[in-house]
């Protein structure tokens, strides 16, 4: 046998093609969407509720209304009570999800393929019967008040809501899903049974399924246990406010809310950015993927592995519906807190001006976007996922086969536009969550002007 | 319901490598999963967080690649990770199939030349790096000492699970470049080692790679250490009597934490001490939950775990409590829930749900080949822990073959043990902890 040759790594021959599933589409007599996803493995199928409104649909006055109207749905349906509804999902081993994301609600069910269709009548009955009994109501509203309460102890959800808060001030994207103990005190079993009726119209809808079933088998099965429902027409656009888009200058660029004694101080730095649907989506990804999206990146490189002074760092374009945010997220000893915050904003601001990326970086961030694209499509919760975020940005059907040619092709010049056009160091907002006495000094020489202070419990309204 | 397997082949190279490989070609990746049976009880007195500090230095480079190892794998469409608990350090690669060569280069590159390129400048930077983890995930972290002050007073200062896989502050930073050095020396080699390529590969083609890449290297100092063994009875060494705990932490709400020590990984009560963790608190239709959070409301959540590790386990039932109440009121309610248990057993149904769920979990947990529980990290632990990496059908039939009188006696067992009683409250608030806790000690 040939030894290895250790003087150099080996050079990995050209990587095979991705082989994304082929999706059929289709409507169901009852208008919903229907798109189905052929995925061989194990005998597990995913099925996956989605509809196009989310978070940023709260009504202003009753912020958490989306998030609070989801977490009810798996607590009984008009058959069944909220415990006879888990047994059923428990006999067949079927894991229900729910969730209410800025833009949009997923609900989900995992289950064996033989169980396939009883778990798609469970999910179907949950999104069409849900019993919102006022028991239910108050007793799930209590636990997320509690958990209200538990965030203003968590560094980093007090962290993410200031940050919104203060970037996406009067925007619907600025409060956070979960609302505020004051609004929740408020809303009434009737707030969720509106919000119910007016959002998750079956229209407006789309159910994804993926595995091993054939198409034309979900296409049987969903329209066996959906067709029958009386048609219900999307009401049009949703009146979410997202059109007003650009949210106003934010009222401060550092906000400090104090943590005394802290051994680290939690960061969030950035500001609104740019949509899903940006032409710039695929140069905004290699962008970011040199900054900070991926271990070795500019800014982990620096901050964990040249000066150890955080467990890791990463930065991400939040796309949305309407611009969402860029994002760094780190956690920094506490001594630390003001080099790191001024070299975050020093590669922000570099790599759209004087630090362009170079050759090597352009190279390595498109390889691993590229090369690694095909180890998202490997379960058929991640092939379900992939189908969703199509929908629910309104994306071309053949977007995730465009993705490896799209990335391939951008340039270091279109990663500058891009830099310059959408990373705002000048703008960004700075949060800390730290030891205010011991950080707020040396914040005070980063020219970001009076720090803004915020509490760690939400103020009331 | 088809048989459940993983179709796998063993070779063992002479300087005692495992490897197994298992094909699966429905996505067009690879996974490396490595195993090395050294964790942090394997750590010396006053060295405490040394596995896990080292896991750390394993991917700053070794003799031939001397940089940091996620450059060539990301650039190649790698995932990379690694991770270290009391029993074994796990490092994995899930790579685009044509980029097998170039994992198995740098997993042997590490595994035979690190020293050389090991300096007290890494040494250093990964010292602080994981001073920051520590800080982050355990000491700025609400209720994040818990762990560590409930596993110091389960098992006693001398017991390997004594100490948290984090370690002590102190003894992170006495630690030297030497004792990372005799650490590699005395761990990490073939013959205590597990490999599993997996994925877009044909069996014989990657045998033939790894031998390429790994035969050449030295069989280690040590003997080969067989497959684990169930460890010492469950009870050994346990508190008599029960240990009242309290903590004060930056909570909004208390919570109370209940331990006993228990059954080992695999071995006998094992899985029985599962199924009465999910029948006690899996899921909306659990006990537990209906007792505390459903029908009362005096709890903002619960869970229950058995930890099964290689030496013993530990069980745990972690309960906060709603705004207003008792810790006092939840120990009562768990209490009468556990001696219902221990009286009449759970109820066919509860049984019935339990395997179900046991059964699905079984089969979703294959979906993926590569990562943390993927199939390549299931077919190393079985390897490792039992000696066969087909176990997983036994594994299963361990569930299947748990009676209801089995959970019963198991849930008598818990009533009839000493146990921890850790209630972790507000800072200032002690009056709010179980009356008679003593203070913990975490640093």
């Amino acid at each position: 046998m040939t030894p290895v040759d250790r003087t150099r790594l080996p050079t990995p021959g050209p990587a095979p093609a991705v082989r994304l599933p082929a999706v059929t589409r289709q409507r169901l007599t009852s208008g919903m969407k229907l798109c189905a996803a052929r995925h061989p493995g194990p005998p597990v199928v995913h099925w996956l509720l989605l509809w196009p409104t989310g978070t940023a649909a709260d009504p202003e006055d009753r912020p958490g209304l989306a998030a609070l109207t989801a977490d009810l749905f798996d607590e009984g349906t008009e058959k069944r009570p909220g415990l006879a509804l888990h047994g059923a999902l428990d006999l067949i081993g079927a894991r229900l999800g729910v969730h209410a994301g800025a833009d949009a609600t997923f609900v989900s069910l995992t289950t064996l393929e033989r169980h396939a269709v009883e778990g798609l009548a469970l999910l179907c009955e949950v999104v069409t019967q849900p019993r919102f009994a006022a028991d239910d109501f108050d007793r799930v509203r209590e636990l997320r008040r509690s958990r209200i309460r538990q965030l203003g102890t968590v560094p980093a959800a007090v962290a993410e809501r200031v940050f919104h808060e203060t970037v996406y001030r009067g925007h619907p994207y600025g409060h956070p899903g979960i609302g505020t103990d004051a609004a929740l005190s408020r809303m009434t079993v009737d707030d969720v049974r509106r919000f119910h009726r007016e959002r998750h119209r079956l229209g407006a809808a789309t159910l994804i399924a993926a595995g091993p079933l054939a198409d034309d088998a979900v296409a049987a099965a969903a329209e066996r246990v959906l067709g029958g429902l009386p048609a219900e027409e999307a009401a049009g656009p949703e009146p979410d406010g997202l059109a007003a888009a650009d949210p106003p200058e934010p009222p401060a660029r550092l906000v400090l809310v104090d943590r005394p004694g802290a051994a680290q101080s939690e960061l969030r730095i950035g500001h609104a950015a740019a949509a899903r649907r940006t032409p710039e989506y695929h140069a905004l990804q290699v962008l970011n993927t040199v900054l900070g999206g991926q271990f070795v990146s500019r800014l982990n490189q620096s901050l964990r592995e040249e000066k150890g002074w955080t467990y890791g760092v990463r930065t991400a374009f939040r796309f949305r519906r309407a611009p969402g945010p860029f994002v760094m997220q780190t956690s920094v000893q506490a001594d630390a807190t003001a080099e790191a915050v001024r070299e975050v904003l020093d590669e922000m601001r570099g790599i759209g001006g004087e630090r362009p990326v170079t050759g090597p970086e352009l190279a390595l961030a498109r390889d691993a976007l590229t090369r690694g694209f095909a180890r998202g499509f490997e379960t058929a919760g991640q092939v379900a996922g992939g189908v969703a975020r199509i929908v629910q940005y309104d994306l071309p059907a053949d977007e995730h086969d465009r993705f490896v040619p799209a990335v391939s092709s951008v340039d270091a010049a279109a990663v500058t536009a891009a830099a310059a056009r959408h990373l705002r160091a000048d703008r960004a907002v700075v949060v800390v969550v730290g030891p205010a006495a011991q950080v707020e000094p040396a914040l005070g020489g980063l020219s970001l002007g009076d720090p803004q202070r915020a509490d760690a419990v939400p103020e009331a309204g | 319901m088809p048989a459940m397997r993983i179709d796998w082949t063993r070779r063992t190279l002479d300087n005692g490598l495992d490897v197994i490989v298992h094909e699966d070609r429905r996505c067009p990746i690879a996974a490396v999963n490595l195993w090395y049976h050294v964790g942090s009880r394997h750590e010396s007195p006053g060295r405490t967080g040394l596995a896990h500090l080292f896991e750390h230095l394993m991917f700053e480079g070794s003799l031939h690649h001397d940089r940091n190892y996620f450059t060539p794998l990301q650039q190649a469409g790698a995932a990379v990770n690694g991770s270290t608990n009391c029993d074994r350090t796990n490092y994995w690669e899930v790579v685009p199939a044509n980029a097998l060569d170039l994992a198995l280069w740098l997993e042997s590159d590490r595994m035979g030349h690190l020293l050389p390129a090991l300096t007290a400048a890494k040494f250093e930077n990964q010292r602080s790096v994981v001073l920051n983890e520590r800080r982050q995930q355990y000491e700025n972290r609400p209720y994040g000492l818990a762990s560590m002050a409930l596993m110091a007073a389960l098992f006693p200062p001398d017991h390997p699970y004594h100490r948290a896989t984090i370690g002590e502050t102190a003894d992170l930073r006495a630690a030297t470049l030497d004792d990372a050095h005799a650490f590699f020396r005395t761990w990490y080699h073939p013959g205590n080692a597990s490999l599993t390529v997996a994925g877009d590969v044909d069996t014989e083609p990657a045998l033939e790679a790894v031998r390429r890449h790994f035969e050449e290297l030295p069989a280690g100092p040590a003997a080969r250490r067989g497959p684990a063994r169930a460890g010492a009875p469950a009870t050994a060494g346990a508190p008599e009597a029960e240990r009242r705990l309290r903590l004060e932490d930056r909570v909004e709400l208390p919570r109370l934490y209940l331990a006993w020590r228990t059954p080992a990984l695999f071995a006998e009560g094992d899985a029985g001490m599962d199924v009465l963790a999910h029948i006690l608190a899996g899921g909306k239709t659990s006990r537990l939950y209906r007792a505390l959070v459903h029908d009362r409301r005096i709890a903002a959540d619960v869970s229950a775990v058995q930890s099964s590790r290689e030496l013993e386990g530990c069980f745990c039932i972690t309960a906060t409590a709603a705004p207003g109440r008792a810790l006092a009121e939840l120990d009562d309610v768990i209490g009468a829930q556990l001696e219902a248990l221990a009286g009449d057993g759970p109820r066919a149904e509860e049984m019935e749900r339990s395997f179900a769920q046991t059964e699905a979990q079984f089969v979703y947990g294959l979906q993926s080949v590569g990562g943390f529980n993927g199939r390549s990290d299931q077919l190393n632990a079985y390897n490792v822990f039992t000696g066969d990496p087909g176990f997983l059908s036994r594994d299963l039939a361990r569930y299947r073959e748990t009676r209801a009188d089995d959970v019963r006696d198991l849930a008598a067992r818990l009533v009839r043990s000493g146990r921890v009683a850790l209630s972790v409250v507000p800072t200032g608030d002690a009056g709010r902890a179980l009356a008679g806790s003593d203070a913990a000690e975490v640093s």
